[in-house]
């Protein structure tokens, strides 16, 4: 089977779960049989990747260096003066070089489907649709909705996304709070998406990864004092619920003093967050590592006891499985997609903070607790697999191309 | 020639449910049981008023007008002490009329723990206060004397079968399991291993959990279950031998049962067919012991229940959870008896109501398989949650109050 994949991030080049995503699935998708061509809007070295081409549809080194992720949507329209960007001084304007270079990308070719990613893709794949009369298969990780913290967002993504999910041939959603988000504000018809869980890859993580207690020293000083460590390791914004996380850890901290918050990222929140923890007087129970990779980045869940997710509006969420691997309690709000294929977690409305702060001096005072919380879901997390995600998604272009095939043999 | 009878038992209980007691109510708000949310699923008078509805009061009904259509129809019951203080405040009609059932002289109490606990694996002084609690209770109530013992979730071993002897009951209930009896049937009397006096009554639990988990379950290859095809079973599994123990929760017929399962017309109907021959009645479990010698001795030197495939107490005392929770709530006997505070006394030992270990049974949780987790709340892990938070507000109270004890467990 032929796919076209339309894709704006890979490992190591990502800043967020969406090219984590795009890379196990593709690999997996490979693995059962897809011959994929994986469009990039940079180039750049993929020395992980050998079961599927990779093209590059710009020069341009990767693109979150400039603020144009895949979560920058708010820099839309922002002028980046870099040297490197030349004309391409926006993420429109990289989008606009994508279509382009897919448009090319197709000629003379066909493809069984095209497997688009969120909206940073979404026009290209509309356009490699009519080019080819492939089905258009469009994956949703994450909407503008999500993004914009529950708030409207940018106008002109929400219409991209729109016509593109209005186009689509079939909808994969990453949870059924995306579905949901997907079908009301939307309007799209339920029985065109299918709830496409992410997975975890175990064997991903076990590259002979060696926990590194020197790289958060401190804080392991304080676990020797009994301490235990929370943490939260995304993007600071708006739309992961930060600061009810730290206010929960300054009320959990009126009940035991031995709490420490490390908060891994970094983001347009940071110094907001930085503020709050001063107002509420907990500042030097938190730790700000900014943005971590690699070894710094594991051993961050490493060193951590209880791992918050504590979105406000998150479509899947895949740092929470992370932390199950690297053996954290997991406490995740219910409006966070991973909490669907979960069971033994504690989970909490992003807004109580009450609750989160119950919850976190529960584990922090019972060993008990905190065990079985810990034990239980290393047992379970393990059973999403990539395979299954691929399995699905194979059905779904399956699916997608079979009535067009039916047109076909009618005309 | 005796005749042959089903001794038809039914355990009634509810507990009072923990409800969501947070860390900061400890040490402020002693209230651990009345959930000011009334839509909420700890709220235990809701839950109470609900299953009246669904189930206390037609099946009273129904047994009452069995009584009064059949003059060998009879029935034991077990109630719990929680359960008949929740009556009194929220349903004085539903224990009205169990009073009722209990003075046509053919329904049998049945004596247990007042707070349905399982006080008897960790202290026999507290054990020995229960069971008295409900001796007591049930004398007040329906001014009649218990004479045979059932021990929470049937929960048996030899040495509860030497305590009940050496105590003066004349029988005690449990699980008819397989393993222990080998070749022999559960459909005799038997003694105890060990004791002088007293006779066992063993379920039969395939006839027994046909109604209270197989009925209205539309996978089972003999769904739907008529009273024909139970009465058949009936016979075949009675043949030669004098009786069927019938022993399942009262809320079979119900809450667990729905009405629209059919679940009271076929009990009536099968009552009424079953005693529609000569040779076939109905016994109290004091009856079925006075009428049937022993057919021989039972040893069950392990506990073994009436739950699950395992019948064992793992989804009692299975986790960590499970453990601590027990450890640190039968740790404060001493304390706790020592401050004569009626009312903290009685938090204790609702407190000690088996169903809050049972809700942080993580066995079936982390399997999905949350269909087989009866449970008010969210996770094993939020049940275990709010239950240590009023844990340690009950230490706080002995602290605080009463000078005694310390606050770390």
């Amino acid at each position: 089977m032929k796919i076209l994949m339309l894709g704006w991030e890979l490992p190591p080049h990502n800043s967020g779960g969406l090219g984590v995503a795009c890379y196990y699935l593709s690999k997996a998708l490979a693995r059962n049989g897809a011959d994929i061509d994986f469009v990039v809007p940079y180039e750049a070295k993929h020395d992980n990747v050998d079961f599927m081409k990779i093209h590059s549809a710009t020069k341009l080194s990767p693109l979150h260096k400039f603020g144009m992720g895949a979560y920058d949507s708010n820099f839309l329209l922002k002028e980046t003066k870099q040297d490197e960007l030349g004309e391409l001084t926006t993420i429109r304007d990289v989008q606009k070089r994508y279509v382009d270079f897919v448009e090319q990308l197709v000629e003379g070719k066909s493809f069984d489907a095209i497997h688009a990613h969120d909206w940073l893709t979404m026009e290209a794949g509309m356009l490699a649709k009519q080019l080819t009369n492939a089905p258009l298969i469009v994956h949703v990780h994450a909407t503008e909705f999500d993004r914009a913290g529950g708030n409207q967002g940018n106008p002109i993504v929400h219409e991209i996304e729109y016509q593109g999910l209005i186009m689509a041939d079939r909808i994969l959603a990453v949870s059924a709070i995306t579905k949901d988000i997907i079908v009301k504000k939307y309007g799209i018809p339920a029985d065109k998406i299918e709830v496409v869980h992410n997975a975890i890859d175990p064997d991903g993580l076990n590259d002979g990864y060696e926990y590194d207690n020197r790289t958060y020293r401190y804080l392991e000083g304080l676990k020797d004092e009994g301490y235990t460590i929370i943490s939260a390791i995304t993007r600071f914004t708006i739309q992961k619920g930060l600061a009810n996380l730290v206010r929960a850890v300054a009320r959990a901290s009126e009940k035991y003093d031995r709490f420490a918050l490390l908060l891994a990222g970094d983001g347009e929140q940071r110094d907001e967050l930085i503020r709050l923890a001063a107002d509420l007087g907990i500042a030097d129970k938190i730790f700000f590592t900014g943005f971590v990779r690699g070894k710094q980045w594991r051993d961050a869940y490493s060193v951590s006891d209880v791992f918050v997710l504590s979105s406000i509006s998150e479509p899947f969420g895949l740092t929470a499985l992370e932390a199950a691997h690297h053996d954290n309690a997991l406490i995740v709000t219910n409006q966070s997609g991973v909490g669907e294929v979960l069971q033994s977690i504690f989970r909490y409305d992003f807004w109580d903070v009450e609750r989160l702060a119950d919850q976190l001096v529960g584990i922090a005072t019972s060993p008990a607790l905190k065990d079985s919380l810990r034990t239980n879901i290393l047992n379970e997390y393990a059973r999403l697999s990539w395979h299954d995600v691929a399995k699905k998604c194979m059905s779904q272009y399956t699916k997608a191309t079979s009535p067009s095939v039916l047109v076909g043999a009618f005309s | 020639m005796n005749k042959r009878g089903i001794t038809l038992y039914l355990h009634v209980h509810q507990p009072y449910r923990v409800r969501d007691y947070s860390v900061f109510d400890t040490s402020e708000n002693h209230n651990y049981f009345v959930d000011p949310d009334p839509q909420s699923n700890r709220n235990n008078e809701k839950i109470f008023n609900k299953v009246a509805n669904k189930s206390y009061r037609p099946m009273n009904a129904l047994l009452e007008k069995l009584l009064n259509t059949h003059p060998e129809f009879k029935v034991s019951l077990s109630i719990t002490g929680t359960f008949m203080e929740q009556a009194e405040q929220w349903a004085p009609d539903v224990l009205e009329s169990f009073k009722r059932l209990v003075a046509t002289g053919r329904v049998e109490i049945v004596a247990e723990t007042y707070y349905h606990s399982l006080a008897f694996f960790y202290s026999r002084t507290e054990f020995e206060r229960q069971v008295e609690a409900h001796k007591a209770k049930i004398r007040e109530l329906f001014g009649v004397e218990t004479n045979v013992f059932r021990n929470t979730e049937l929960a048996y071993n030899d040495d509860l079968a030497k305590w009940a002897d050496g105590y003066g009951f004349k029988g005690i209930l449990a699980e008819g399991w397989d393993p222990i009896l080998d070749w022999r049937s559960p459909n005799f009397v038997y003694k105890p291993e060990g004791t002088e006096n007293i006779a066992l009554l063993l379920k039969n639990y395939r006839l027994s959990d046909d109604l209270a988990f197989r009925f209205s379950n539309r996978e089972w290859q003999e769904w739907p279950l008529t009273v024909d095809k139970y009465t058949q079973w009936m016979e075949s599994s009675i043949q030669d031998q004098p009786l069927v123990n019938l022993f399942m929760d009262y809320e079979t017929f119900g809450e667990h049962q729905w009405e629209d399962t059919g679940i009271f017309t076929f009990f009536e109907d099968f009552v009424g067919r079953w005693l529609e021959d000569e040779n076939n009645t109905f016994y109290t479990t004091s009856e079925a012991i006075a009428t049937n010698e022993p057919a021989g001795v039972i040893s069950m030197p392990e506990t073994v229940t009436w739950a699950d495939a395992e019948r064992d107490l793992t989804a009692w005392v299975g986790n960590s959870m499970q453990h601590e929770a027990m450890k640190h709530i039968y740790s404060l006997e001493d304390d706790v008896m020592r401050t004569n505070d009626n009312e903290l006394i009685a938090d204790w030992r609702k407190l000690q109501t088996s169903d809050h270990a049972y809700y942080m049974c993580t066995k079936w949780f982390t399997d999905g398989d949350v269909h087989a987790y009866f449970s008010p709340y969210d996770s094993p892990y939020d049940a275990f949650l709010y239950y240590i938070n009023a844990v340690r507000d009950v230490r706080w109270r002995l602290h605080e109050t009463h000078r005694t004890g310390g606050l770390s467990g």
